[in-house]
């Protein structure tokens, strides 16, 4: 190894740092499949309404479990409704509760722990021991224990993942803050005279968002279990709408003669989740300005 | 070590007290009056629910109400089932050996799986055996258990019919029938231990794989097999062994799911039957006990990591 610094290649290219991530993202193949699934849910959940072949709550006495067939796809539940519909319509319910619940656990986390980083004092560490506390209570109980205070819906089950979820922000956006707190140019920004919201907007939020992206990417995979949990036990999504976490329950009693039953809504739940986390092992390797040389 | 560990225990006791307002607070937050749920039949007669409320302190101010439960809590008095008229900390006790069973279980799995598997794929990196062990780990990560669990008693109980889907028997009833009970979910829950612990052994190893002190082994002329499970190894698994115990706390909470759907009666069946009958106190005293394992178990993590790296004990 030579002792002269090595110039990156994308700061010879004078690429930009969103762009060179972009390019980086790309060239993990298995990371763009993901993202390509992740596209076509999306899809599947914005355009439920036109393409599902059947109304998903609409039940049909003379179609009552019947197997995969070429009318039914997936097969017709216990009610003879279109399982393939349902599981459609079923999207909706988890990409956005996945979705809105982290969106939520960052606008609750993320200024938390920029003041309790920036602060640091008592503050901090009154901040920091209610996130302690919140994070030692095992995740899935606490949703559960909120939802259960709450009461069983689905709106009622996102509050209950974002706060469950918020410590994990309050925690990265501290660590973050106090990283930033050290550096030349926080310290040249205060020494202009800058307020500390001023710095913790302008210089130090930007630097978040990096670590947030896949933070955030991971979060909605391990929110979407949960709202699937939660709905599962009947805390989240409340019949006869559909949710793949509550099909799965009506599922269980059917299992010997009707597996499809089971087997199709999981199937989604799984592909969705490992999607997600491929793509947020694509954004991690992509955006670790570590990784530079690979 | 000792200033250590004041330092950590510090910070523990603070958050214990956190921990004790957010679950004191949640009762605050419940929907109905605890003194009508409790009355049942009786809710008519005003005597009955001023005697309730005097014997629950609820017609104290909060405050009050706060020092006493947190002296009742401290003393190991976790409050009564209102459902089942029993002693939750009783209640506790009884359903933990079931639930550790499941938790050690599914540790043993994982950690057999996970951890062989995370140094085959970091010594034979970016070749068929990495991208594999890769593969499964996602699997075991990306999987949710419910449905892993739905889709094994499908094959194994319904189609084969090898193992019962549901039940449990306890290990000091029948040793081997409390094993066919518990096998199928443990296996579950060590599936996703096993894909963490393999990401974890694999990130480890490779660190250590890349150190000058390995250069200097392999400079030495030792062969790779002592290079690897002497010089290596050892280093990687100190994070591993710390990541390892907050697994396995993570496991003696988060079976709930699984136990569902095993119909397994540990602390997951426990918390759930709670929540659906509104049973505060049951709910109350699992959220405390579990939060209350967790943090004894990553201060043994933090332990462990002190007793295994020897640099750090000096400083």
């Amino acid at each position: 190894m030579s002792t002269t610094v090595a110039t990156p290649a994308s700061v010879e290219r004078g690429e930009s740092p969103a762009r060179r991530a972009v390019r980086r993202f790309l060239r993990h193949r298995i990371a763009v499949f993901g993202l390509a699934v992740i596209v076509v849910f999306v899809a599947v959940a914005l355009l439920a309404p036109w393409i599902a072949p059947y109304d998903p709550v609409q039940t049909s006495w003379t179609a009552i479990r019947k197997a995969p067939s070429a009318a039914h796809w997936f097969g017709t539940d216990e009610n003879g409704r279109d399982v393939l519909s349902r599981v459609i319509w079923g999207a909706r319910a988890s990409l956005m509760a996945g979705v809105v619940s982290v969106l939520v656990a960052v606008a609750i986390g993320v200024p938390i722990g920029l003041i309790a980083g920036f602060a640091g004092g008592w503050t901090d560490a009154v901040l920091s021991r209610i996130a302690d506390a919140m994070l030692s209570v095992p995740f899935l109980i606490l949703a559960i224990a909120l939802a259960a205070f709450l009461g069983p819906a689905l709106e009622n089950a996102m509050i209950a993942i974002a706060i469950t979820f918020s410590p994990v922000f309050v925690r990265l956006a501290r660590g973050m803050a106090l990283d930033a707190k050290c550096t030349d140019w926080v310290e040249a920004a205060r020494a202009l005279g800058n307020p500390p919201w001023r710095i913790a907007v302008r210089h130090v939020l930007p630097n978040i968002i990096p670590p947030l992206l896949v933070q955030g990417t991971l979060a909605i995979a391990e929110a979407i279990i949960a709202e699937a949990a939660l709905s599962f036990l009947g805390l989240g999504q409340q019949p006869p709408a559909p949710s793949w976490g509550s099909m799965l329950n009506s599922a269980q009693r059917f299992l010997e003669n009707a597996p499809w039953l089971a087997i199709f809504p999981g199937a989604a739940i799984f592909l969705v989740v490992l999607s997600l986390n491929l793509v947020g092992d694509g954004l991690r390797d992509a955006l670790d300005p570590r990784a530079d040389r690979r | 070590m000792w200033a250590w560990l004041l330092k950590r225990l510090g910070q523990i006791l603070p958050t214990l007290l956190v921990l004790s307002f957010l679950i004191f607070g949640l009762q605050q937050l419940m929907p109905g009056d605890p003194a009508l749920i409790l009355a049942g039949e009786e809710r008519g007669d005003p005597q009955v629910l001023a005697q309730i409320r005097a014997e629950l302190w609820l017609d104290r101010p909060l405050w009050e109400q706060y020092l006493h439960w947190l002296g009742n809590v401290l003393t190991g008095d976790f409050g009564f089932s209102w459902r089942i008229r029993m002693p939750v900390a009783e209640l506790i006790l009884q359903k933990l050996p079931v639930t550790a069973q499941l938790a050690i279980m599914a540790f043993l799995i994982g950690t057999l799986i996970g951890v062989p598997m995370g140094i085959l794929s970091a010594v034979r990196r970016d070749r068929p055996a990495d991208w594999l062990a890769n593969a499964v780990a996602l699997f075991g990560i990306s999987t949710p258990n419910f449905w892993f669990g739905i889709m094994l008693i499908l094959l194994v109980s319904v189609q084969l019919g090898w193992l019962p889907p549901s039940g449990y028997v306890p290990l000091t009833e029948d040793f081997w029938q409390s094993i066919a009970t518990t096998i199928m979910p443990a296996f579950v829950l060590g599936t996703n231990v096993a894909g963490v612990l393999m990401r974890h052994t694999r990130a480890a190893m490779l660190t250590a794989l890349s150190q000058d002190y390995i250069r200097t082994a392999r400079a030495k002329g030792l062969t790779e097999r002592v290079v690897v499970w002497k010089h290596a190894l050892r280093n990687a698994l100190i994070p591993v062994v710390t990541l390892g115990t907050i697994e396995l706390g993570r496991l003696l909470a988060g079976a709930v799911l699984t136990e569902q759907i095993f119909t397994i009666p540990g602390f997951g069946k426990l918390v759930v039957d709670a929540v659906f009958n509104r049973d505060y106190p049951v709910v109350q005293g699992v959220v405390l006990t579990t939060a209350l394992i967790f943090v004894l178990l990553s201060l043994v993590a933090d332990l462990l990591y002190m007793a295994i790296n020897p640099r750090l004990r000096q400083a």
